[in-house]
């Protein structure tokens, strides 16, 4: 991180971004992972509960969600490990800019490489589970307002983890009892559009809570990530 | 003389130390005084007969279960604002109690519900939002377990037990929610049975008696952790005598 005041903070935060990216594109193998673990997770429960139409198009939002949800978490850990083991980390607290600003740059550029290509993907999941156009729209959407909700939750809780035995395990465990919200409302958009209900009450609480963890998830993993390098 | 005073670990050890007998004998007192109106003096209940006296216990336990969440949370946020040691000390001694009351909740309320809904578990808002924070303060002690350091354990633990004060409401009525709209539980839990004054005295004083429990509990755990922390210190090796 170069002097502030010659790139100003939103130079600083779009070349975080960029090279968030860059490294994420470099590194295909790593950021496709929890893609494939999400495709293979969901194409599991067929193989697990049977292959009745009837019985995956009931099953099949809150799979492709709890799916997402841990292929989130899987993603997470390595959203500050390498920065924590190479120093950089350091670097970004040391630098003028807000670190909770550095830690949303970051979260965003996690989330286009991890969580939007879940939500990509996920209308191939819903052919899987016989979901109707319809039905797979709304689930591109729900998981398009909810993977960022994930993304940024589970960013408090690498921050807290990093640098720590076994922290893969632990991230999870701290982290998805939070994200119940996530999934109740995610999933339940898919079942209330399938039941013929509106989903506007799904997508707008989805959007509430983005908006509170857009707010306030920067600055507690900005918070945990000093306790955890000083 | 300032209430800060206190908040040396080295006056505080002895202050704890006076201070458990007192609730453990109060919580033993007003236990066997509750459990005797409980079993013996409240009538039975003309719906569910005698299965429903676990509430004596069922009941002050889920709230203890919330009453100690806050308090750990609020302990640990003193200890992370003002950097008190002592503080954090009564978050980490709070969350294994706190744990016990949650999963004693859980557990009297399988054995309550076998017998009047005919099955172990529903996914009742309460029960589901229940189960979850029991997740919340297993994350919170296996954080703080994780970590070597005591005080960068304290304030790491501390940063997840705000996050997951935030979270107890919207986790709550989003729970609250998704019942309402799988409308899955046949039974309402909601309706309050109208309730004899002798039960509802039972249940108040079995309420104070896991109030003194669990100040007893955790002072006494504080203790421990006082020592264990401290062991370098002068005073500690004196009360030792290994100084």
């Amino acid at each position: 991180m170069t002097d502030a005041s010659a790139i100003g903070i939103a130079g600083a935060l779009r070349a975080v971004l960029q090279r968030d990216l860059r490294i994420a594109l470099r590194r295909r193998a790593d950021t496709g992972s929890a893609l494939v673990f999400f495709v293979i997770v969901v194409s599991l429960f067929p193989l697990g509960v049977g292959s009745q139409f009837e019985l995956l198009r009931r099953m099949g939002p809150g799979v492709v969600w709890v799916a997402a949800l841990l292929a989130s978490m899987l993603a997470m850990g390595r959203l500050f490990a390498d920065d924590h083991a190479d120093g950089t980390l350091e670097q970004m607290l040391l630098s003028p800019v807000p670190l909770s600003l550095l830690v949303l740059a970051k979260t965003v550029a996690h989330w286009l490489s991890s969580g939007l290509l879940l939500v990509l993907v996920s209308p191939l999941l819903a052919l899987q589970f016989d979901l109707g156009a319809e039905a797979a729209g709304v689930l591109l959407l729900s998981l398009l307002l909810g993977t960022p909700l994930l993304s940024l939750i589970g960013a408090v809780g690498a921050a807290l983890t990093v640098g720590l035995r076994g922290a893969g395990v632990l991230l999870a465990l701290l982290v998805l009892p939070l994200c119940t919200p996530a999934l109740i409302f995610g999933a339940g958009a898919v079942e209330s559009s399938l039941a013929g209900l509106g989903v506007a009450a799904h997508f707008s609480l989805l959007g509430a809570m983005l908006l509170l963890a857009l707010l306030l998830a920067p600055l507690a993993a900005a918070a945990a990530l000093r306790i955890a390098l000083e | 003389m300032s209430w800060t005073r206190f908040a040396a670990p080295q006056r505080f050890y002895p202050l704890a130390g006076r201070a458990v007998p007192w609730f453990a004998g109060l919580a033993l007192l007003l236990g066997v005084a509750g459990l005797y109106i409980g079993l013996l003096l409240a009538p039975t209940d003309h719906q569910q007969g005698e299965a429903y006296r676990i509430i004596f216990v069922h009941v002050p336990a889920a709230w203890m279960s919330m009453v100690i969440y806050v308090a750990m949370a609020f302990w640990a946020a003193v200890g992370l604002m003002f950097n008190t040691r002592l503080a954090s000390m009564l978050a980490v001694a709070l969350a294994p109690t706190g744990a016990w009351m949650t999963f004693l909740a859980l557990w009297t309320g399988a054995l309550w519900g076998k017998p009047t809904w005919g099955t172990w578990w529903v996914w009742d808002a309460r029960l589901t939002s229940e189960l979850i924070l029991l997740f919340l303060y297993i994350g919170f002690m296996s954080l703080h377990a994780s970590i070597d350091d005591e005080r960068r354990a304290d304030r790491a633990a501390a940063v997840l037990a705000l996050v997951g004060v935030v979270n107890v409401p919207i986790i709550y009525f989003s729970v609250k929610w998704w019942n309402t709209l799988h409308q899955g539980a046949s039974v309402s839990l909601t309706k309050a049975p109208s309730m004899a004054t002798t039960m509802l005295w039972g249940m108040l004083i079995m309420a104070l008696a896991f109030w003194m429990y669990s100040i007893a509990v955790a002072l006494a755990r504080t203790r421990v952790i006082i020592l264990e922390r401290e062991r370098g210190a002068r005073w500690v090796r004196q009360l030792l005598g290994t100084a």
